[in-house]
């Protein structure tokens, strides 16, 4: 009976086990998932289009015929636009949150900073048409293109509608500032401070120890943050759909209208059949290789930071 | 290391602090400018029969969400019930039988990973799995998406809040005789609650803002949900996105913002929820 008893235990023991390992070897499936679904339903574009898809800009749903160098040409330059704004600010937000402010004053902001990332990127989509695009179209283009006359630039050529390019970079760079900065933060704080106190002991000032010791102490963390952040961007979707423009060119002018991958699939997939959902399907496969990829070195520098302070981040 | 004139270092530290401090109050200025845009309009759209009334055929101006806030918590509830306990056990099997081993690791870094792949991607998979198989969109369909969402967010916290319930726990309860299962599910999850339930919140909170996966799964309606497995189903996001992109019509543009209202309030209120229980958490612990 004891024995019977123990047995049972045993059994329970093992199902749980045996149910919990599934559970977690479903994160394996589902990634693994991702790749072999869209792989074989892009396949019928892979066979028409080739290699080609991916350098060809040309798209005419009339001769079915589809490249994806415009979209990922707007994904590309959207996404330029944004860390270059992003990075920078993040990066000198974390500054002011450890170094600077006072305690109570850096739990605020950085609540508040936080709190900006709950918000959901549709709203951030809806402020951008309504607000945003106006605002750029009224104060922002015409101060580029007429103020600091930087009219010749191939950059900034053409009317300035507020759709496009530039305001849809614009718009990431906010949605995804807070998660930089964020990760930011916490490498910045887990710099030992004996480390710091040291250069201070030294003479240094704020910024010398910030960028002499505190940014090389956790080069990889923030290198981890950037990454992840540049994730975020390359595939955000609803932020950039309302203000991009949606159309399949290539333009040199970051006034002008573009598509990214995600507006693309968005735009279209819903209506979509035959070769062309299967071309849609490629650009999503193409969208999950580089997130992919990007979120892989993400992780691996976020893991060696883990390892060197032995906390969470 | 070369000298530098301490006019020159001194300067520099200052403008370096000087930016930073601008740089912060942009932030804070932003996130107000985004909170004030969304009250300012969509306040003027919020009504007792904006929240029971649900909505109209195109174009007809009066016409509340119920429908859409009726399919939104449907499916967002649907969500819930396939991937919290997924991802509960997930995370068991990381904390309890994976903590140091080479495949806990490499679940855990997946799950990283996969918290980033972008929503979109998701919502075309559960399109080729389940809306191209059985030829129709489905409320159940966007639930699935938003599951595989909220599952990697919800195994990475199981797994973090777990590990942080001390061994001598775990020991007591295995020394009294009782079981492996029995003393995670009633001895440590209990000593984890509040963490679990922050977590769970969490990962509510992200995907109850989520569009793009809904985009191609439960795509939208203009009815009441009443076949959730089989057709379209109403949700908010999809129809915020609805109201404000195809139709010139200024009422559906404030419609819009009174949906993005409750969304966005939603959201922050799930989110602040989740920062006070921790917080009251940690003060128990002290």
């Amino acid at each position: 009976m004891k024995q019977k008893k123990k047995q049972d235990k045993s059994a329970a023991d093992r199902i749980f086990y045996i149910t919990t390992m599934f559970c977690a070897f479903l994160v394996l499936v589902i990634m693994c998932g991702f790749f072999v679904q869209l792989f074989i339903h892009s396949f019928p574009a892979i066979k028409k289009f080739g290699f080609t898809f991916l350098v060809s800009g040309e798209w005419d749903p009339v001769r079915n015929i589809y490249g994806a160098a415009s979209a990922i040409y707007g994904t590309a330059i959207t996404t330029i636009i944004a860390m270059a704004i992003a990075v920078p600010l993040s990066f000198l937000i974390a500054l002011f949150l450890v170094e600077m402010a006072h305690p109570v004053l850096s739990r605020i902001i950085g609540q508040a900073i936080e709190l900006l990332a709950a918000i959901p990127s549709i709203i951030y989509g809806m402020w951008g048409l309504f607000v945003f695009v106006p605002f750029m179209q009224n104060y922002v283009g015409p101060f580029l293109a007429d103020t600091l006359k930087l009219k010749w630039l191939p950059l900034f050529q053409g009317p300035c509608t507020g759709f496009g390019l530039l305001t849809a970079g614009i718009v990431l760079a906010f949605m995804v500032l807070p998660f930089i900065s964020a990760v930011m933060r916490d490498v910045f704080k887990m710099v030992p401070p004996v480390l710091k106190e040291s250069a201070y002991g030294c003479g240094a000032t704020t910024w010398e120890v910030t960028f002499d010791v505190t940014m090389k102490y956790g080069m990889q963390g923030l290198l981890g943050a950037v990454f992840l952040g540049l994730g975020r961007a390359v595939g955000e979707t609803m932020a950039v759909l309302f203000i991009i423009g949606n159309t399949p060119r290539i333009s040199a002018s970051l006034f002008e209208s573009g598509t990214t991958i995600s507006a693309t699939l968005a735009n279209n997939f819903a209506e979509s059949s035959g070769v062309f959902q299967s071309v849609l399907l490629e650009l999503g496969l193409v969208l999950l290789a580089i997130t992919f990829l990007i979120q892989i070195a993400a992780q691996f520098w976020l893991n060696m930071v883990r390892r060197k302070f032995g906390g969470n981040i | 290391m070369k000298s530098r004139s301490l006019i020159l270092r001194k300067t520099s530290d200052k403008v370096v602090k000087a930016v930073s401090i601008l740089a912060a109050f942009f932030g804070v200025f932003f996130l107000a400018w985004i909170m004030f845009t969304v009250l300012k309009f969509g306040f003027k759209s919020f009504s007792l029969s904006f929240l029971i009334e649900p909505t109209k055929p195109y174009g007809v101006a009066d016409g509340g969400i119920a429908n859409a806030l009726l399919g939104t918590l449907l499916i967002t509830f649907g969500a819930s019930a396939l991937g919290v306990p997924l991802g509960l056990l997930g995370g068991v099997y990381l904390s309890e039988f994976a903590k140091n081993s080479k495949k806990g690791n490499i679940i855990r870094f997946s799950a990283n990973v996969m918290m980033g792949i972008p929503s979109i991607i998701v919502g075309l998979f559960v399109y080729t799995l389940l809306v191209y198989t059985t030829k129709s969109f489905s409320g159940f369909a966007g639930s699935v998406a938003l599951a595989i969402i909220m599952f990697p967010i919800v195994v990475r916290t199981t797994d973090d809040m777990l590990s942080m319930v001390p061994n001598s726990l775990r020991e007591s309860a295995l020394a009294l005789g009782s079981s492996r299962w029995r003393t995670t599910l009633s001895i440590v999850f209990r000593a984890a609650k509040s963490g679990l339930i922050t977590g769970v919140l969490l990962s509510v909170a992200r995907v109850s803002g989520e569009t793009a996966p809904l985009l191609f799964t439960a795509l939208w309606s203009d009815s009441w949900p009443t076949s959730y497995f089989t057709q379209p189903t109403a949700n908010l996001t999809v129809t915020i996105t609805e109201y404000a992109t195809n139709s010139p019509f200024e009422q559906m543009h404030i419609k819009a913002w009174g949906a993005a209202l409750l969304v966005t309030l939603v959201v922050l209120m799930l989110n602040i929820a989740c920062r006070i229980i921790f917080m009251e958490a940690k003060h128990a612990r002290k």
